[in-house]
């Protein structure tokens, strides 16, 4: 199935819990709700003419900066997909209030979801509601605040950690 | 403490206090002698057995994908050399490539061919390192010796089209940064017949060890299934029976005419690991050997007349505006810019002036060569891709390496994401390990060639 044909697809399925398809260089991308994120997500993963065995990357981006986009919801979390069988790929996206940051896991579908979610939430404080252990991946637990957030300024230091001298 | 209890607790039979057994935890690195990488594993033992298994990653963390977001799109080359060290080559020409697709241009005939030619070098030192470091691990030093002689071969060609060993910074969006250098074919075709001889070498030591195989085979196995679960790529993916390889699936540069085979293994055990990684390697020669034979070009400078000068006196003729014939007078340039000078340029960067710096003849020879300069590099103008994002994945030494690149219209790239190809394995180490002995954690560790700048960033 080609990309258009996916999202259209999508579109006719899952009907108004498809908040926005489009098409980049390429690239095909679905924007869903959060409410059907994991109704989509299995769906991509069990149809077999979709058949997405692989979530190959699993990343969040902060728009609170980009233009035009300031009042929207503030993140969006991002799925890469892709089917060994079938060679195709898409990306999935759900978009989250900075209030509301939380987004039903995918642990359960694809493993690997374990470390890419905790690592958004590491990265965006965005939380997945149904993951085992949600602890942050890259940065120590001492550590406060959520850098890859556009408000969070690159110099900013944090207090040393480690043994009591 | 009594001695039962003592005895219990040194064995690790007994709770400590005479009643049951208990596990032991061990924790394994950050620092450890036989983690290359820093990486933390709690283990719980039960006797030698792990029982459970945590890995705790992050101690290499850098800020990658934040520092990217910090300044122009050709800023972040240098941080990308810094991702998987190993093969710093392949990393440049992703991310490169994703910045060329959300721009929209391609790039010139012969820079395709020449970043499949750098690529596959890459891969081969990346595998050789695994290997090596694998085989010190379980004693064979000789092995690691062997192989890092083959990869100071390989050096040597990085370096002479480079100009630096690891830290290259060679790719550019549209192009790369200087063009192939005279003789490279002749140089390259020795250093493979030495990297040949070793890799024969190797297999005669390793390949029907017994010692070697009974570490190996069916040691930190991981089914296909649960291999694509964990969305492992690359080489471990290979090694369980699936030729997916991101050159054949999706061919990027130039890599649908050349010839190569995907090895494969159906075991996903570590000696399955090592078999792959060994016929990559040839597979990878063959790569570079077609190319370079069908590389487009030919050679340069060769009609060219008139004296090279001095680029300083040069640069001095263009600042006191005396240009008249400067952008006809061949130069010669600095040794750190050898093959970057106009013809070659052109020859290996996209003729797009909004996105590929002029050469430094043009820059300091021509008012229109300055301005372009000064509208990629003055801050706030550069490379300006249009609003949008696009994801584009290579084949990394260690599997699929993705960049996923969102531009908000600006000169500085609004979000730049790096999808590791060893964080899934990784994350998928504690399958392969619970319910080893602890011995077999080092050969399974190896296997997996966890490179800590890119897993962490």
């Amino acid at each position: 199935m080609d990309g258009a044909a996916m999202l259209a697809e999508l579109r006719a399925r899952f009907g108004s819990d498809v908040v926005e398809t489009h098409e980049h260089r390429g690239d095909h991308t679905a924007v869903v709700t959060r409410e059907a994120l994991r109704r989509v997500l299995a769906w991509c993963r069990d149809e077999p003419s979709l058949a997405f065995e692989m979530l190959t990357d699993l990343t969040a981006v902060d728009y609170v900066k980009y233009p035009g986009r300031q009042d929207g919801p503030r993140f969006e979390v991002v799925y890469h997909l892709y089917s060994l069988t079938h060679n195709h790929r898409l990306r999935l996206k759900v978009r989250v209030d900075e209030d509301d940051a939380l987004v039903p896991t995918a642990v359960d579908l694809w493993p690997i979801a374990d470390w890419f979610e905790r690592e958004v939430w590491d990265m965006f404080g965005v939380r997945f509601a149904g993951h085992p252990d949600l602890r942050r991946l890259l940065m120590y637990e001492e550590f406060v605040g959520h850098p890859l957030r556009k408000d969070y300024p690159i110099d900013r230091r944090q207090p040393l950690i480690g043994p009591a001298s | 403490m009594a001695q039962t209890t003592q005895r219990e607790f040194m064995l690790g039979e007994g709770s400590g206090t005479g009643s049951g057994s208990q596990n032991l935890r061990v924790g394994v690195g950050p620092a450890h002698p036989a983690m290359h990488g820093i990486i933390r594993i709690t283990t719980e033992l039960d006797g030698e057995v792990i029982v459970k298994a945590d890995v705790e990653i992050g101690y290499l963390h850098r800020a990658f994908e934040k520092d990217c977001e910090e300044g122009g799109y050709n800023n972040a080359i240098p941080f990308t050399d810094r991702l998987n060290y190993v093969s710093p080559l392949i990393n440049n020409f992703g991310y490169c490539a994703a910045v060329e697709k959300l721009l929209g241009i391609g790039v010139t005939e012969r820079c395709k061919y020449i970043r499949v030619i750098m690529s596959e070098i890459s891969r081969i030192c990346d595998h050789l390192t695994c290997i090596g470091a694998s085989a010190m691990e379980l004693g064979a030093f000789t092995v690691f010796l062997y192989m890092i002689k083959a990869r100071e071969f390989l050096w040597e060609l990085v370096e002479d089209v480079t100009g630096a060993r690891l830290t290259i910074s060679y790719g550019r969006v549209g192009g790369v940064k200087a063009d192939l250098p005279d003789g490279f074919a002749e140089r390259t075709a020795k250093a493979f017949k030495e990297t040949r001889e070793v890799l024969d070498e190797v297999h005669r030591l390793l390949t029907g060890n017994r010692i070697f195989m009974d570490r190996m085979i069916g040691v930190g196995a991981l089914s296909r299934e649960e291999t694509i679960a964990y969305a492992i790529t690359g080489p471990l993916l290979r090694a369980a029976g699936v030729p997916y390889d991101v050159r054949r699936a999706q061919p990027y540069d130039v890599y649908d005419r050349l010839e190569f085979e995907i090895p494969t293994q159906k075991d996903g055990d570590n000696y399955s690991r090592y078999l792959v990684r060994m016929a990559e390697m040839e597979q990878s020669m063959r790569i570079v050997e077609q190319a370079l034979a069908m590389v487009p070009g030919g050679p340069i400078n060769v009609d060219f007349e008139g004296r090279p000068v001095d680029p300083a006196w040069y640069v001095d003729r263009g600042k006191q505006g005396k240009t008249e014939g400067l952008l006809l007078v061949p130069i010669t340039l600095s040794p750190n810019l050898l093959g970057s000078e106009r013809p070659a340029h052109e020859r290996i960067n996209a003729h797009d002036k909004r996105v590929v710096l002029p050469p430094k003849e043009t820059t300091y020879g021509s008012i229109e060569g300055l301005m372009n300069h000064f509208m990629l590099i003055m801050e706030g103008n550069g490379i300006r891709p249009p609003r949008g994002e696009a994801y584009v994945a290579v084949e990394g030494a260690n599997g699929e390496l993705g960049f996923y690149v969102v531009s908000d219209g600006t000169d500085r790239p609004y979000r730049v994401r790096c999808r590791p190809p060893c964080l899934p394995p990784m994350a998928a180490l504690h399958r392969m390990i619970e319910g080893e002995m602890v011995a077999d954690l080092i050969p399974t560790f190896g296997s997996v060639n966890m490179i800590g700048g890119e897993l962490d960033r």
